[in-house]
């Protein structure tokens, strides 16, 4: 796999605050990248950086081979991009905006097509009526008369419309419907298919889980996290709850192992259950250390088991909540991060916050 | 009895708008006069000292009440000058002050009202923001009224400015000038705030209601051009023709103010009655449809399409007040040239050459430094597009900065020599010969115009914030040429401004250092503003 958008090390400052502090990015080629972070932690700031509208102090930012500030122009025929805060001139019409849109990516050239062989602009024109029709958009309503979903969506229409390879999506769907948002992941979905890269930064953690392979965690400005779903949870602590048949041996000092919470069933229901089991634990375990738990619980008969992975919004609140101490160092779940940059780093893919 | 007030106090509440309508004006009042901190008391000093310095160069001008009884009646008989000015009521440093700039003061605080009214109300509901406020414990009529305090605070100062300044010539004068101009501003504040209910746009409101300012502008002269005392149905249908039949510092006919408080009053109550029978953000001239498809395909053609209303609205302007000006030159020039200070100061401003040519040569002039507001508010438009986040995405395709810059200032300096030429062709036509030399005239204006386009370049590239600072140099060079020659300010500081270094035509002779250095200097500016623009972030 080639890879699409490279970021290592960008800095970036306003004034007194530093928006971006460091940080890295690694999306591959054809992939459907997530970019989380909070509010203010620099994601629009990079993306920024990457469409060449800011200048970085420092660090190195290539989309596809080439540099997004002196090769604006050339790289930005092969990129679309929808902002979160969609403007649009009051007084043309969104079916103008999204051809006017659609020819400046195609250096103002026109495509001839569609059944009345009429002018559309630099869009294919059946996807571009195909997409106005699922967006159920009306593109003659002028720029100031659009809500914000509707003025997300003119963007929307013209970003896959156009014949690009790379989409930046800047949490386009925050105005949005349900089902508006069922029609955008359908689109992400499609776009991928066709090979197409797409960064897509948002908050609404379903949609990212349902549609990255990959998804990237910044936090003041800074990676804090890279890598697949799998890798992110394998990561964490997975949440088991056992029934056990006899009491658990030695359960409290494995490692990896919290929140451990052994529940007796004896004395309870005066004797033990029909089927036999004794007593009820919950834990909390680190992800790679799971296997020493079931070999421990297995010893103890197990009657039930439940083993939930962590959800996105668990890794995320993870993150945010985290107290970052003044050196820089973070708690317990740094230690397993640490080991899996230290993977990545191997395979040249990855370099970020470990240090 | 509380069982049978309350559903009739219901039903009131209803009809004026819910209950407590005019809960936060005072404290949207407070935020209004604080947004406006600047631009308020901008336009009552300018246009206070335009009047109250009038007195004192009326006097140098004029030193004898033989002089000044001459020119009041030979104003009285040219008819064209009457349309320009307005007749002369009285011969009277006073009285000649209310002639010379009543009409022009009034204008300027009428424009002054609708821009606080419509920034204060439709352009609100446009941008979202009323939403918010609206949702907050504000009574329903608080915005429009808030808006309409805010322009009466405005005017009332300005009143009160004209009427103390103006005091020692008279002070019975004084007050019925400071209060026409004052009241002349409610009027146009309360008509504004009409237009605001029935556009969606405010940009629209503000051409509409600048519109009807100069409808009344041009029927008060076209009543005045007709009769020699104000008296014809045309005058008295426009508000600026109240004003001048108030006769400030000639026998004041204090119940014209009547009109006034009746006018206000009227367009008052309609406002309200029109903002009751609306939902927020909606108008009552709903916006059309636009095309489904758009032929719009490059960075160049948006902005034609962004700036081509401005284009046609100064080109029509420029044609129109050169005709007008063109239409007064001769019997201008005769009058002024009857005395000699005015004729010093209409050669300062147009050359030694004959007062005629010199006369042509300062309303070219004049022009030209009003075409430089052109060329700044046409350059700005990128920092609106700029700040208002629609480059971006534009920048993010396929563009260029330089060509999406390009593109509006493709339109700003074109535009600027094509308004100039409309101006010239105006100017000779309305004055019936010397077509060419005209022309050749107002395009020896032109380099001085791109001089401040390029500050505003310059300005712009450098950073966003300091854009806004070429609307100060463009004021300086204007405020400069309009008061510096009859204050005969030294040259060291005319030339501070680009057309102070301009040969005078018609009529001198031409100069071509000062037209090709300025062409550079315009050049120069815009060159490294555009560099300046390619090497900084964009607002984002």
């Amino acid at each position: 796999m080639t890879t699409a958008i490279s970021v290592a090390g960008l800095h970036k400052s306003f004034g007194k605050t530093h928006a971006l502090d460091g940080l890295d990015l690694e999306v591959e080629a054809g992939e459907v990248h997530g970019f989380l972070g909070p509010n203010g932690s620099g994601k629009s700031t990079t993306i920024r950086v990457l469409l060449g509208l800011l200048r970085a102090d420092s660090g190195a930012a290539r989309m596809l081979d080439m540099d997004p500030w002196t090769d604006a122009v050339e790289l930005h025929r092969r990129v679309a991009y929808v902002p979160g805060d969609v403007t649009l001139w009051r007084n043309l019409s969104g079916g103008e905006v999204i051809d006017l849109y659609g020819r400046l990516h195609n250096g103002g050239r026109t495509r001839r097509g569609g059944k009345d062989g009429g002018r559309t602009g630099g869009l294919d024109p059946a996807r571009r009526a195909d997409l106005i029709e699922r967006f159920e958009l009306d593109p003659t309503k002028k720029g100031r008369t659009y809500s914000k979903g509707n003025r997300q969506k003119v963007a929307l229409v013209a970003a896959f419309a156009s014949d690009v390879d790379v989409l930046i999506l800047d949490e386009p769907t925050s105005g949005l419907d349900p089902l508006m948002e069922e029609v955008f992941q359908r689109c992400v979905r499609e776009e991928r298919d066709r090979g197409r890269t797409i960064l897509l930064s948002s908050h609404i953690l379903s949609e990212v889980e349902e549609l990255c392979d990959r998804v990237s965690i910044i936090r003041k400005g800074r990676t804090v996290e890279s890598g697949s779903l799998a890798d992110l949870r394998h990561l964490t602590r997975t949440s088991v709850t056992a029934e056990l048949t006899g009491p658990p041996n030695g359960l409290a000092s494995l490692p990896g192992v919290h929140e451990l919470e052994v529940q007796d069933l004896e004395g309870q229901d005066a004797g033990v259950r029909p089927d036999g089991v004794r007593c009820r634990v919950r834990l909390h375990v680190d992800t790679d250390k799971l296997n020493a738990v079931l070999r421990s619980l297995t010893d103890s008969g197990v009657r039930s088991l439940t083993s939930t992975p962590p959800t996105l919004e668990e890794l995320f609140l993870r993150h945010y909540q985290e107290d970052v101490q003044p050196d820089g160092r973070r708690d317990v779940q740094a230690d397993g991060r640490r080991d899996v940059q230290a993977d990545s780093r191997a395979d040249g893919s990855e370099e970020t916050v470990a240090r | 009895m509380t069982a049978t007030t309350t559903p009739a106090a219901g039903a009131f509440a209803a009809r004026v708008g819910g209950s407590r309508p005019l809960a936060g004006t005072g404290t949207l009042l407070r935020f209004a006069l604080r947004r406006d901190r600047v631009m308020m008391p901008l336009w009552i000093g300018v246009t206070g000292l335009l009047v109250l310095s009038l007195p004192a160069s009326l006097k140098t001008v004029y030193s004898t009440p033989a002089e000044r009884a001459t020119l009041a009646r030979q104003m009285l008989t040219n008819s064209s000058l009457r349309a320009t000015y307005g007749p002369v009521f009285s011969d009277s440093i006073g009285g000649l002050t209310a002639w010379r700039i009543g009409s022009y003061a009034g204008v300027l605080a009428a424009i002054m009202s609708l821009i606080i009214v419509v920034r204060h109300t439709r352009d609100e509901e446009e941008s979202g923001r009323q939403e918010l406020i609206s949702a907050a414990m504000v009574g329903r009529r608080a915005p429009l009224t808030a808006a309409l305090l805010a322009a009466l605070v405005a005017n009332g100062v300005l009143a009160l400015l004209i009427a103390g300044g103006l005091a020692g010539q008279g002070g019975s004068g004084a007050l019925a000038l400071g209060l026409a101009i004052g009241a002349t501003g409610m009027v146009f504040a309360t008509m504004a705030a009409i237009v605001a209910q029935l556009t969606e746009s405010a940009r629209l409101a503000k051409g509409l209601t600048g519109g009807l300012i100069g409808a009344a502008f041009v029927l008060r002269a076209a009543g005045d051009s007709a009769t020699d005392d104000g008296s014809s149905l045309l005058t008295w249908i426009s508000p600026l023709g109240w004003l001048e039949n108030l006769r400030a510092f000639a026998d004041e006919r204090w119940w014209v103010l009547l009109l006034f408080v009746a006018a206000v009053a009227a367009q008052g109550a309609a406002a309200y009655a029109l903002a009751g029978r609306r939902d927020v953000g909606m108008s009552f001239l709903p916006t059309r449809p636009g095309p489904a498809t758009g032929r719009l395909g490059t960075a160049e053609a948006l902005a034609w399409r962004l700036q081509r209303g401005a284009v046609l609205g100064w080109s029509l302007g420029f044609l129109a007040a050169g005709a007008a000006f063109g239409g007064i030159t001769k019997g201008a020039a005769d009058l002024v040239g009857g005395n000699a200070k005015t004729r010093e100061i209409i050669e300062r401003m147009g050359g030694q050459a004959g007062i005629t040519d010199a006369f042509l040569a300062a309303m070219v002039n004049m022009l030209g430094m009003v075409a430089a507001l052109y060329i700044v508010s046409s350059v700005l438009r990128l920092h609106g597009e700029e700040t208002s986040q629609r480059a971006e995405p534009l920048l993010a395709a396929a563009v260029g900065r330089l060509r999406w810059a390009g593109g509006h200032l493709v339109l700003a300096f074109g535009g600027a020599s094509l308004i100039m030429l409309l101006g010239g062709l105006g100017l000779a036509l309305g004055y019936g010969s010397e077509l060419g030399a005209v022309l050749g005239a107002c395009l020896v204006q032109v380099p001085a115009i791109w001089t401040l386009g390029g500050v505003a370049v310059l300005l712009y590239g450098l950073s966003p914030r300091l854009a806004p600072g070429a609307w100060a140099a463009a004021g300086l060079a204007l405020l400069l040429g309009w008061i510096g020659p009859a204050l005969n300010i030294p040259q060291t500081v005319m030339d501070l401004s680009p057309f102070g270094h301009l040969p005078k035509l018609p009529g001198g002779t031409m100069a071509w250092t000062p037209v090709l250095v300025l062409t550079g200097i315009a050049a120069a500016l815009t060159a490294a503003g555009l560099t300046a623009l390619r090497r900084r972030d964009l607002t984002t």
